[in-house]
């Protein structure tokens, strides 16, 4: 059996591959979290990871954020490398001390001396009928914050190789899954391999324009992009995946060459992460090659809401996204 | 007062159990086929909690909730229909389907909310008392939680609050032994959580939480207290979820035989037999109860069903006050 080899995983037995291959290989490595064991995780993600690794490094902890995110910190600057699995990303509103006044801060505020290893997953995002405790996207949140990392893995490939790569950086990396796409299926290597953080990757080539979007709108854009191939638009996808630090040159290069930029965020407009992308864009060179304004679809600027048809209005769907490309296209 | 004994209130206890019973064996049937969406926890097994504690209290009083919250919400009085549609997101449901099961809310009689937050509701029940003090009301503010909730540093924060200012508040903790899949014994070192009320100088008990009789005495001694102005109390009720956790659990933290010894310490008929042996009520009242309960079930049902969907074109109304488009 080679070590390059691929199959097909769910994007959580992705998540759990990467775990499991980092546990292997550093005794260092343990999770916690709430029903990460027995349970094996609210969406499934730790599932048999407990028997394989016991009680001690697949930690049950109770219902108490800011402790498990506290306990995370302190273990990660005595040298361990500490795996967080926040129920759903909602709850880290509990643990916001910990993440952004201690685990972001201590690197910088002790000169350096100190380093904070540890990655912080979540799942986030709407689409369950969880309503608006449960299903926010609140990554804008934690790009804001120096000292942090942000990555938003949209494949099951970039959920192992993204992981891989928080759980080997030296800093507090906070990794954002979405729900629904926990049972999607993609191709990923066998191999511990570590997709890099602050790669933007292209999903798509296209010529008329440039879609930009994060989690479970990449795979939505790229639906949209074959939908409008079809009536003659050419639409490149492109997915950062890595929020912070961004690789901006490849949205700015895509952009250039395109002169359209449609940023697709599931998270409400006012305040989101595609303000950033969209101000990086026209903070660059491709400004003088836009044709169009920059425009951004996102979810309204409304808590999520419980009944399935207000929840799926309330973010972006593949037809709104065909609809914004299509008139971004022609009306420019 | 014997609620065992009593015609009018083992009636009254009763008819509010199966109530909550039939509702969520409704839920959990109209989950199964796929025609309500979203998530669902029930509290099946834990009814003698909220029936017995909010027979102790008087109209006007407050509660707080929880994500397992259907029975506190019919036991305050809340609206069968209006419950259901919530959950069938309909335009009559209670929040107008933006809230579902765990955010139901029914001011009008005093449900401050449930809560999707683990101990979301502990400090918000403070600040509830609060409000009820500096207006020198009479009302009393019942939360409940579960026994994981009693970590949250909201429930700590909440307490303390409640403690050092007297505030006429009274903590119900719904211990079914799990918080999820976590039990209660493996996320506390002390064996009754009731003890915990120590930390924070107020007086705390533990109760059978599948008698009401039992939990109607101690919330009702927690309330009396409390409207004296002598400050808040800690009620831990022992109990049992039959069900998982919610519709995703596999159930593997926990073993067949301790589900089915708790099944048979089943709350409503240990009532319901204890009220016909004091001769208060009879075989048939009983089953009137029972009855009762199914078909107002049914009714909420079928007029929930008939109610227009909740629409999305209202959907940004209501996310900052005073701006209806
Ligand atoms: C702050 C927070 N953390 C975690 C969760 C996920 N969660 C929902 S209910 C629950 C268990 C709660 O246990 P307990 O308080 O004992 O109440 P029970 O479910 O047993 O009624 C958990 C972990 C949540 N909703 N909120």
């Amino acid at each position: 059996m080679t070590t390059t080899e691929s199959r097909t995983l769910t994007y959580a037995e992705a998540v759990r591959e990467a775990l499991s291959q980092a546990m292997e290989a550093d005794e260092r490595v343990f999770l916690l979290g709430e029903d990460v064991g027995t349970y094996g995780g609210a969406f499934g993600v730790t599932g048999d990871l407990v028997h394989r690794f016991g009680e001690e490094r697949v930690r049950d902890t109770p219902i108490s954020e800011l402790g498990i995110v506290g306990a995370a910190v302190g273990a990660a600057l005595a040298g361990m490398r500490p795996i967080v699995e926040i129920q759903f990303s909602d709850f880290t509103a509990q643990a916001m001390d910990q993440i952004v006044n201690q685990a972001a801060k201590i690197h910088f505020m002790l000169g350096g001396a100190a380093t904070v290893p540890m990655v912080l997953r979540a799942p986030g995002g709407s689409g369950t009928g969880a309503a608006a405790q449960h299903s926010q996207s609140l990554e804008a949140w934690f790009a804001h914050v120096p000292g942090l990392k942000v990555v938003m893995p949209a494949t099951a490939a970039d959920a192992k190789g993204l992981l891989l790569a928080a759980i080997d950086d030296p800093n507090p990396v906070i990794v954002l899954e979405h729900k629904l796409l926990y049972k999607q299926s993609g191709v990923v290597p066998q191999s511990p391999a570590r997709v890099r953080l602050g790669e933007t990757a292209v999903r798509r080539d296209g010529t008329d324009l440039t879609i930009v979007a994060t989690g479970v709108m990449v795979s939505r854009a790229l639906e949209a992009a074959e939908q409008l191939a079809a009536t003659g638009i050419e639409a490149a996808v492109l997915d950062p995946r890595t929020l912070r630090p961004l690789d901006s040159k490849t949205i700015v290069d895509s952009v250039t060459a395109t002169g359209r930029a449609l940023l697709v965020q599931e998270a409400p407009k006012t305040g989101g992460f595609m303000a950033e992308v969209s101000a990086a864009i026209v903070e660059s060179p491709a400004f003088g090659h836009l044709t169009a304004p920059v425009t951004r679809l996102c979810g309204l600027d409304v808590p999520i809401p419980y009944a399935p048809q207000l929840e799926k209005a309330a973010v972006p769907q593949t037809e709104d996204i065909v609809k914004a490309a299509t008139g971004l296209v022609n009306q420019w | 007062m014997d609620l065992t004994g009593n015609a009018s209130l083992a009636r009254e206890t009763l008819r509010t159990m199966w109530t909550i019973r039939r509702f969520e064996e409704a839920v959990d049937d109209l989950f199964a086929r796929g025609l309500m969406h979203g998530t669902m926890h029930l509290s099946i097994g834990q009814e003698a909690v909220p029936a017995g504690a909010c027979l102790a209290l008087a109209d006007g009083d407050y509660i707080t909730s929880t994500h397992r919250g259907h029975g506190h919400c019919i036991a305050k009085g809340a609206r069968l229909d209006a419950m259901m549609a919530e959950l069938l997101a309909k335009e009559t449901g209670y929040c107008r389907g933006r809230g579902g099961s765990m955010h139901i809310a029914d001011v009008a009689t005093g449900n401050l909310g449930a809560n999707g937050i683990v101990a979301g509701g502990v400090p918000i029940a403070s600040g509830a008392g609060l409000a009820v003090k500096l207006r020198g009301g009479q009302q009393v503010v019942l939360s409940f939680f579960g026994d994981g909730a009693v970590n949250e540093g909201a429930w700590h924060e909440g307490v303390n609050l409640a403690a050092i200012w007297d505030l006429p508040v009274v903590f119900v903790c719904e211990n079914n032994h799990y918080g999820m899949s976590m039990s209660a014994k493996r996320a506390a070192k002390v064996d009754r959580l009731g003890d915990r009320a120590a930390a924070y100088g107020i007086p705390g008990v533990t109760v059978d939480g599948n008698d009401p009789q039992e939990v109607f005495d101690a919330v009702s001694a927690a309330v009396a207290r409390a409207r004296a102005g002598d400050g808040p109390s800690l009620v831990e009720a022992m109990t049992y979820r039959w069900k998982g956790h919610s519709k995703s659990d596999k159930n593997l933290y926990r073993t067949r035989e301790e589900i089915e010894s708790w099944r048979e310490r089943d709350p409503i008929v240990r009532f319901e037999r204890a009220a016909i042996t004091a001769g208060a009520l009879s075989e048939e009242d009983a089953a009137e109860c029972r009855d009762e309960a199914r078909d107002r079930v049914r009714a909420a049902i079928r007029t929930a069903n008939a109610a227009p969907d909740a629409s999305a074109a209202s959907l940004t109304d209501a996310v900052y006050a005073g701006s209806q488009s």
